[in-house]
């Protein structure tokens, strides 16, 4: 057997571009083939008589191969090259075959051939447009038990592979002066005209090579050369150029707002073995100046009855299979057409030895010279006949042909049909671009009209038909100029829109409209005579044109049927609108290295592996990774907690707080501006000392808080909340550089310049004494809010004394790089006098213990610093900050608001969920009414009981009032306190 | 993606450097304080949200870091220019005006298609 016979029996020798020598080995639903390099999974399958590939959607039809190009609706498969590189609902006319590929059909159960789902096809009257909407309305129950179980088992398109994705993706930005898309006649020639001129030009495709039409289309000479060997020239020409990217096996998906383009590299999906290093798909995002779109045009299939058999396929895809990949599609193989082009397919079959059954021709007047050539070559030409019918169950047998008008009717066998409408113009990305589209009403047609970016159509994809004025008009878009010459065997004449002969509105025949979804041309009828007038409501009812294609067949048929049966003309009835992605894009290649680790990369602190090392469990704070508490040997998180909460108070705690926020504010009017931003007073703290400070927005309600230390007359080291620094700093920003540019100030974010350690507890002081130089930190020297410069262990810092924890305390902040060296010290030293390591979850409830809020759980963008019990910060005497006139707002005046108090459950033991809501009365009928919720609420060791906070309308008038929180299964009875639950009278504060 | 052009650095940006600020040339009233409840809500709260010109605030937040005004037309999102905060609200070219306009009649829009469909 020769390498030839071993690819095919369907290769026709001389035919084709590939080299038989090259073969590469596939298996398709287990069985092994060969193919040749180059080939599709398409033209391999066809080469071995291969039609039958796939179900139908709805109805499992048994379903072929009805294109060559990414157009195709039917020949969805899954391919694998093992179990985690496996890609569902791949197109089998896009993809390349390559050795070792596992191919498997989709939609099908048990098999191909045998596939109990085509019952659907005889209860297709259940599955008639609409059905989503009508059939499985009743009853409620059917839902959960039958419809959708068989629905998602029946109807699902493909399986997705279940094991993690083992490939990378990459990604990358490029800019260009011209971007052009598409690589057939028109791009290659607007190509060489632009990079004549010097500019940075991209061309870009979408197939393995470069030519577009002229892989099938066998007749154009260029420059006198073949048209397709001349394209290859032209792209080596390209290639050879400093400032040409020629990229092929690369989709123009989306053509977005202001020159941007989105692009998907396909680099490995055609190799046997891809080296590690190379990213299987690359996406490329590429800002360009102007864009040439040169994307041709898309053959459309013929709508009569049952057109949707294997072995039924567009003629321009036969030419394809036969003169790019040297495949016969079939041996006796007929030609169904409204369009001249389709003639050129039988005229290549013919002379390639395949023998053609007849042309059957809708139009009584085809072109004369196709007529012509077809009497010469000795083919039967039946014009002003229809095809009504054909038969084969799981392949074309024959068709049913009949002269328009008549009723006699003759079967013609054949083992394959190709069908041509004529050509529909690619005008996606142009109508991506937002450019507006006009009706060519003599070639029903959609072509560019309004540009809405500096783009231009060249060719197909602009009705230009004629290939001279296309290579002019393609120079022209290019800047530049080039020559070529070229022409055409036949001009082509006729199309036609919607159904044929024999699928009118008066017929129940199945003819496809939309393959992919298994939409007829009297589904499309139906959803006119229910109501639907719209395009879009059409488009919804019957899912003509929604399914992965985007109804690149399917959507002129859909129109024209729609349109004669409301009898408004085309442009009245619409079109849908066109929406990126050209083709279906994966996952992988939109999200390039955005995984794993750098999906939503984690912020660490410079003292992270010391905590990890000490056994710490983290919780995520926004992106920073926080130690939320130590576990010991055999302990949860509850008793670690407890252990941590207790050791705080008895001795002492380290606690990591370098995730808080800073932001250094400076500049001879700082304290102005931080008068302006916060509702304190600033001016009249003294240099070495600190104070909270409350950040509203100008509707009065508290939007940051934090200590802010003064460390000279112009210079504050502003704290904020972890989660708050980058909005503080926005809004510091925008009232420095657009309210109050007239003042002299700086500010620059810190947040992790300084790794920062809270020591807190009644041994603080002793913990970190011996390591601090050039300060005293007696009680005398150095009091609560005090802030100095000095050193620690020789290193430069900032030493706050502060407390969160109602502690004596101290917040020690060094140099980033120097966080764990000083981090080891004091730990060492803390632990050597019985203090201990605590996390976020201790720190939430020392503070708890203390009333003081967090500024996100305890306040919610509603809450006033009088409803928090902060009133004590707003400055009375300043005549101006952000807040201030807010503040007075009757609403925010009023009594009866919500404000922050303490609850006490009646049972100490008992501890609320945060988020509950309280009531006063829980007899009440419901739906009762809400006085609050709980915002904190925590088991406390130190009290020996719960604690909770909660915002409560009227709360501090209602001290000591007995409430209600019901749960889903009992009521809570709550008594309402102040906030302050551990040390009332402050004094360990000043230890 | 939107290409923007910043007033400071004198460069067109990606969208990604930038962040949007909402509507432009609203000023903070100068004794706040004293302002009726009225003329707060029409400072802090009402906006005009406008299809077709508007001026809005940018902030060239991954970049110089400054706030700049913009003209945009929000039907084409065509910038019809941008300029530095504090200058007063510039009158756009005509021309681009008159484009603008052109665009906001031809350019299908959701409301221009989808929308016709309620
Ligand atoms: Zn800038």
């Amino acid at each position: 057997m020769s390498a030839s016979e071993n690819s095919g029996g369907f290769r026709i020798k001389g035919a084709g571009r590939h080299t038989p020598a090259r073969t590469a080995r596939f298996t398709f639903d287990g069985k092994s083939y060969t193919a040749l390099e180059g080939d599709t999974v398409a033209s391999a399958l066809l080469a071995h008589g291969v039609h039958l590939v796939g179900r139908s959607f709805k109805y499992h039809r048994p379903r072929g191969i009805l294109t060559s190009g990414p157009e195709e609706p039917n020949a969805l498969l899954d391919v694998s090259r093992d179990a985690a590189r496996r890609q569902p609902n791949v197109r089998a006319t896009v993809q390349e075959v390559f050795d070792g590929a596992k191919i498997a059909s989709q939609n099908r159960w048990p098999s191909l051939t045998f596939d109990v789902g085509g019952f659907n096809d005889v209860l297709s009257p259940f599955f008639a447009a609409g059905f989503y909407y009508k059939t499985f309305m009743w009853p409620r129950e059917a839902w959960h038990r039958l419809y959708e179980p068989i629905i998602r088992r029946a109807a699902g398109l493909g399986e997705a592979p279940k094991e993690v994705d083992p490939d990378h993706y990459a990604s990358r930005f490029a800019h260009c002066d011209v971007l052009i898309a598409g690589a057939g006649v028109a791009g290659l020639t607007a190509a060489l005209s632009a990079a004549s001129t010097g500019a940075n030009v991209f061309l870009v495709d979408e197939q393995p090579e470069v030519g577009g039409a002229l892989h099938y289309d066998a007749a154009t000479t260029i420059d006198g050369q073949n048209g397709y060997d001349w394209a290859q020239s032209a792209a080596a020409r390209l290639k050879a150029m400093p400032n040409v990217t020629l990229l092929t096996r690369t989709t123009v998906f989306g053509y977005y707002n202001h020159g941007f383009i989105g692009l998907a590299e396909r680099v490995t999906d055609h190799m046997a073995r891809p080296g590690r290093d190379l990213p299987r798909e690359r996406l490329w995002q590429v800002r360009t100046k102007k864009v040439v779109i040169a994307t041709g045009s898309i053959e459309r299939h013929m709508v009569f009855a049952n057109n949707d058999r294997p072995g039924i396929m567009l003629a321009s895809a036969a030419r394809s299979f036969l003169n790019h990949h040297g495949v016969a599609v079939g041996r006796n193989v007929g030609v169904y057409t409204a369009h001249d082009s389709a003639y050129e397919a039988a005229f290549d079959l013919k002379r390639a030895g395949v023998s053609i059954a007849a042309i059957v021709d809708c139009r009584a007047d085809p072109g004369a010279a196709v007529l012509e050539e077809a009497r010469a070559l000795g083919i039967d030409v039946l014009t002003g006949h229809s095809v009504t019918d054909t038969a084969g169950r799981l392949r074309i047998k024959s068709m049913t042909v009949v002269r328009n008008g008549g009723s006699d009717t003759r079967k013609i066998k054949v083992d394959a049909l190709l069908m041509s409408a004529g050509w529909t113009p690619s005008v996606h990305l142009f109508s991506q671009s937002r450019g507006k589209l006009r009706f060519d009403d003599s070639n029903q047609r959609f072509l560019p009209d309004i540009y809405a970016q500096n783009c231009v159509s060249v060719g197909g994809c602009n009705g230009t038909d004629d290939i001279a004025e296309l290579i002019e008009e393609a120079s022209a878009a290019g800047g530049g100029s080039v020559s070529v010459t070229a022409a055409n065997r036949f001009e082509w004449t006729g199309g036609m829109i919607g159904a044929a002969e024999g699928a009118g509105p008066d017929t129940a025949v199945k003819a496809f409209v939309d393959f992919q979804h298994d939409v007829t041309a009297k589904d499309i009828r139906l959803a006119v005579r229910e109501g639907m007038h719209s395009i879009e409501h059409i488009k919804r009812f019957t899912t003509n044109g929604m399914a992965s294609d985007q109804g690149k067949l399917s959507n002129m048929h859909g129109l024209a049927i729609a349109a004669e049966m409301l009898g408004r003309p085309i442009p009245q009835v619409g079109l849908t609108t066109f929406r990126a992605p050209y083709t279906p894009v994966t996952y992988g290649t939109l999200v390039a290295h955005s995984r794993d680790d750098l999906f939503d990369p984690a912020r660490k602190t410079p003292m992270h592996a010391l905590q990890a090392a000490a056994g710490a469990e983290f919780e995520d704070v926004g992106n920073w990774k926080r130690a939320w508490y130590f576990p010991k040997r055999g302990e949860d998180m509850h008793a670690a907690v407890n252990r941590e909460c207790r050791t705080v108070r008895e001795i002492g705690g380290v606690f990591d707080a370098s995730t808080l926020g800073k932001i250094e504010v400076v500049g001879p009017d700082a304290a102005q501006f931080l008068n302006l931003l916060y509702t304190n007073a600033w001016d009249t703290l003294k240099p070495g000392k600190s104070r909270y400070g409350i950040m509203t927005r100008e509707d009065g309600f508290i939007y940051d808080d934090g200590v802010v230390g003064r460390l000279a007359e112009d210079r504050f080291h502003v704290t904020t909340t972890t989660g708050g620094a980058p909005r503080v700093l926005h809004h510091m920003e925008d009232y420095l550089q657009t309210e109050f540019p007239h003042l002299k100030v700086w500010l620059t974010s810190t947040t992790e310049q300084w790794a920062v350690i809270a020591v807190q507890g009644p041994k603080a002081r002793e913990i970190i004494a011996p390591l601090v130089e050039g300060l005293d930190i007696s009680n005398e020297a150095f009091p609560h809010m005090s802030v100095s410069e000095c050193s620690v262990m020789g290193v430069p810092a900032r030493l706050f004394r502060m407390s969160f924890t109602g502690e004596l305390g101290f917040e020690v902040n060094v140099p980033a790089d120097y966080g764990p060296a000083v981090w080891t010290a004091i730990r060492d030293r803390a632990e050597a006098l019985g203090a201990c390591l605590y996390g976020t979850e201790t720190m939430h409830v020392l503070r708890a213990e203390k009333g003081y809020i967090i500024v996100g759980q305890d306040t919610d963008g509603t809450v006033t610093p009088e409803d928090a019990g902060l009133s004590w910060a707003v400055s009375k005497k300043k005549t101006d900050f952000v807040g201030i006139r807010g503040l007075q707002r009757p609403d925010l005046v009023r009594g009866g608001r919500k404000q922050l108090v303490g609850l006490k459950t009646k049972d100490p033991r008992d501890v609320l969920e945060e988020g509950a809501q309280i009531v006063a009365d829980p007899n009440q009928p419901k739906p009762m009414t809400m006085l609050g919720h709980v915002t904190s609420s925590y088991w406390s060791e130190n009290c020996g009981r719960s604690i909770a906070m909660a915002l409560v309308a009227g709360g501090k008038a209602r001290m000591g009032e007995t409430l209600y929180v019901p749960m889903a299964d009992r009521t809570i009875a709550v008594e309402v306190s102040d906030m302050v639950f551990f040390d009332k009278e402050g004094g360990r504060i000043n230890g | 993606m939107l290409l923007i052009h910043c007033p400071y650095c004198e460069d067109d940006r990606s969208e990604l450097e930038f962040r949007w600020a909402g509507e432009a040339h609203i000023a903070r009233p100068e004794a706040i304080s004293e302002i009726s409840d009225e003329e707060f809500a029409e400072y802090f709260f009402l906006r005009n949200n406008e299809k077709g010109l508007t001026y809005e605030r940018w902030r060239h937040i991954h970049g110089c870091g400054r706030f700049f005004n913009a003209a945009r037309d929000t039907v084409s999102d065509r910038f019809l220019m941008t300029y530095k905060a504090g200058l007063p609200k510039q009158p756009v070219p005509v021309a681009d005006k008159m484009a603008a306009t052109a665009e906001e009649k031809t350019v299908e829009t959701w409301e221009a298609t989808e929308g016709d469909a309620r």
